[in-house]
C-alpha cells in the first residue's frame, strides 16, 4: 500500500494561455513515477478544489504566468480548506515574485517553484512533503 | 494485511470503513473521494466497506464508454454529463487512462472536457491509472462503479482508455456499452473483424460533421448486423464537441433500461457477478498462498516445477488440496 503512486493535480488557475510549462512538469512527474491529473487551461478555484476533492489528490501544483497569484493561489488555498483538504500539500510555480513568496506561503503554499526548476528538484520535494499515505 | 482475521488492525480497518460509508451514504463527497482511493489501492479498509457497500448498489444504470485513442470519449462523456444534469439526473464518471509500463506513472488528463460541473455535487468525477492492467480498465474499476452505484449516482458512466480492438472488458463491467468510432477510421473489413465492435449494445460515429462520417455510419450498419439473424447495434451519429445527436444518444442509453437490460438475472449483469465472484476467488488464492504455511509449500512446488520434477498441473492440485484442506480446518 505505502508504494501506490502519489497522485498529483496540475492546474492552471486564471486567464493565462501558457501552459507548455504544466504541460512539461506533468510528462515529467508522469516519468518519475507519479499519477498526475491534469486539467488544462483556464480553471476557475473552485475547478481546481472540485477536482483536488474529487481526484483525492495528494498534492497541488499550480501553474500561474499572468501575475494574478496573489489574488487566486490564497482564494484556492482557503477552497481547499473549506473542503477539508488541508492535508494536501499546496505548491505554486510560474512567474512568481520572491517578494510575494511569503505572503503566499502564509496562506497555505507549502512551496513556489520558479523557473529553473529542474522536474528532479519538484519529485524530490513532492516525495519528502507529501501527506503520508492511509 | 498480515494481521490475524479479528485482530485489533481489522477492527481498526472495519472501523474506518463504517466511517466513510456512513459520511459517503450521507452525501460527503471527500469520503467518497477517499473510498475510491481506498478501492483503487487495494486497502483491507476497501474490502470492508465494499462488504458494505455492495447491497446497496445494483440501482444504478452502468454505461461504458470506449473507443480509439481520439475518437472524443471524454468529450463525449461530457455532453452526456450536461444533458443528464439539464434532466436533473445525477451522474458518476470514473474515467480511466493508462499507466507507464516503464514507471507506473500516469498523465490523467480526461477531466481537462469534463471541467464545466465544480460545485455542482450531483456530478462527481474520478480519474483511474490502469496500473498495468489491460483490457482498457483498471483491476478496480468495477469495484469503484459499485462505490459510486451504492452512494446513489442514477448513470456511472465508465471511459476506457483508448482502446485497440480487443479491450473489450468494458463489456463485462457495463450494462450498456457504447463504442465510439471516428469516421473514415477503417474500410469494411474492419467493421467485421472479432473484438470491440461486438460487444457494442450502441455504436456511435463521433464527429459527425466530418466527411465520411454519414458513410462511415452507414458501413457499419450493413456490416454489424447480428449473429443468427438478430439486429445489430444500432448506429448512432453525433457530434459530441457541439451536442448533435447527444440527446438521441441518450435516449438509446435509456431504452436499454427500459428494455431490460437491467435486470438483475439479465445475462450483463450475471456475466458481471461471476467476473466479480472469479476475481475475489482468484484474489483469495493468490493471497493464500502468501500465507506463511502455503508460501513454503508454494516455493518448493515452483523450486520442483522449474527442475522438471514435477509439472505444472500436478503441483497446482496439490497446492489446491493444501489450501482447501487449511480452509477446513479454519472453519471447523
Amino acid at each position: 500500500m505505502t508504494d501506490r503512486p502519489i497522485k498529483v493535480l496540475i492546474a492552471k488557475p486564471g486567464l493565462d494561455g501558457h501552459d507548455r510549462g504544466a504541460k512539461v512538469l506533468a510528462r515529467g512527474l508522469r516519468d518519475e513515477g507519479f499519477e498526475v491529473v491534469y486539467t488544462g487551461l483556464r480553471q476557475t478555484p473552485e475547478m481546481v478544489a472540485t477536482a483536488a476533492l474529487q481526484e483525492d489528490v495528494d498534492i497541488v501544483g499550480l501553474s500561474i504566468l499572468s501575475g494574478a497569484h496573489m489574488t487566486l493561489v490564497p482564494r484556492i488555498c482557503q477552497l481547499l480548506k473549506a473542503e477539508g483538504l488541508s492535508d494536501v500539500l499546496v505548491t505554486a510555480g510560474g512567474i512568481i515574485p520572491d517578494d510575494d513568496v511569503p505572503a503566499l506561503k502564509a496562506a497555505g503554499v507549502s512551496a513556489v517553484f520558479g523557473p529553473g526548476t529542474t522536474i528532479a528538484e519538484v519529485a524530490t520535494y513532492f516525495r519528502a512533503n507529501a501527506r503520508p499515505r492511509e | 494485511m498480515s494481521s490475524p482475521a479479528g485482530g485489533p488492525a481489522e477492527t481498526r480497518w472495519t472501523a474506518r470503513a463504517t466511517e466513510l460509508c456512513g459520511a459517503a451514504l450521507s452525501g460527503d463527497r471527500r469520503s467518497l473521494a477517499k473510498l475510491l482511493t481506498a478501492v483503487e489501492n487495494r486497502t483491507p479498509v476497501a474490502e470492508a466497506a465494499l462488504r458494505r457497500l455492495y447491497p446497496l448498489s445494483g440501482r444504478a444504470h452502468l454505461v461504458g464508454i470506449t473507443g480509439p485513442p481520439g475518437a472524443g470519449k471524454s468529450t463525449l462523456v461530457a455532453a452526456l454529463v450536461g444533458e443528464l444534469r439539464s434532466a436533473g439526473r445525477t451522474v458518476a464518471v470514473v474515467a480511466v487512462d493508462p499507466s507507464s509500463p516503464i514507471t507506473g506513472g500516469a498523465i490523467l488528463g480526461d477531466r481537462v472536457r469534463m471541467q464545466a460541473y465544480a460545485g455542482d455535487r450531483d456530478v462527481f468525477i474520478r480519474s483511474m491509472a490502469a496500473r498495468g492492467h489491460a483490457g482498457g480498465l483498471a483491476s478496480t474499476t468495477g469495484a469503484a462503479c459499485s462505490v459510486l452505484d451504492a452512494v446513489g449516482f442514477e448513470i456511472v458512466m465508465i471511459e476506457t482508455v483508448g482502446t485497440g480492438q480487443s479491450e473489450v472488458e468494458v463489456a463485462a463491467a457495463a450494462d450498456t456499452t457504447v463504442v465510439l468510432e471516428a469516421p473514415e477510421m477503417g474500410d469494411e473489413v474492419q467493421a467485421i473483424k472479432a473484438g470491440l465492435l461486438e460487444v457494442a449494445d450502441l455504436v456511435v460515429v463521433n464527429k459527425g460533421d466530418r466527411p465520411g462520417a454519414q458513410r462511415t455510419a452507414s458501413q457499419l450498419r450493413a456490416m454489424l448486423a447480428g449473429r443468427r439473424g438478430q439486429p445489430g447495434p444500432a448506429v448512432l451519429i453525433t457530434t459530441a464537441a457541439t451536442g448533435a445527436g447527444v440527446p438521441e444518444l441518450l435516449a438509446a442509453i435509456d431504452a436499454r433500461r427500459a428494455q431490460g437490460a437491467l435486470d438483475d438475472d439479465g445475462a450483463t449483469r450475471l456475466a458481471r457477478a461471476e467476473a466479480e465472484v472469479r476475481g475475489a476467488l482468484a484474489d483469495r488464492i493468490g493471497r493464500s498462498l502468501e500465507d506463511a504455511a502455503m508460501a513454503v509449500a508454494s516455493e518448493a512446488a515452483v523450486r520442483a516445477v522449474a527442475a522438471h520434477e514435477v509439472d505444472p498441473y500436478t503441483a497446482a492440485d496439490e497446492l489446491l488440496a493444501g489450501l482447501i484442506g487449511s480452509g477446513r480446518k479454519d472453519s471447523k
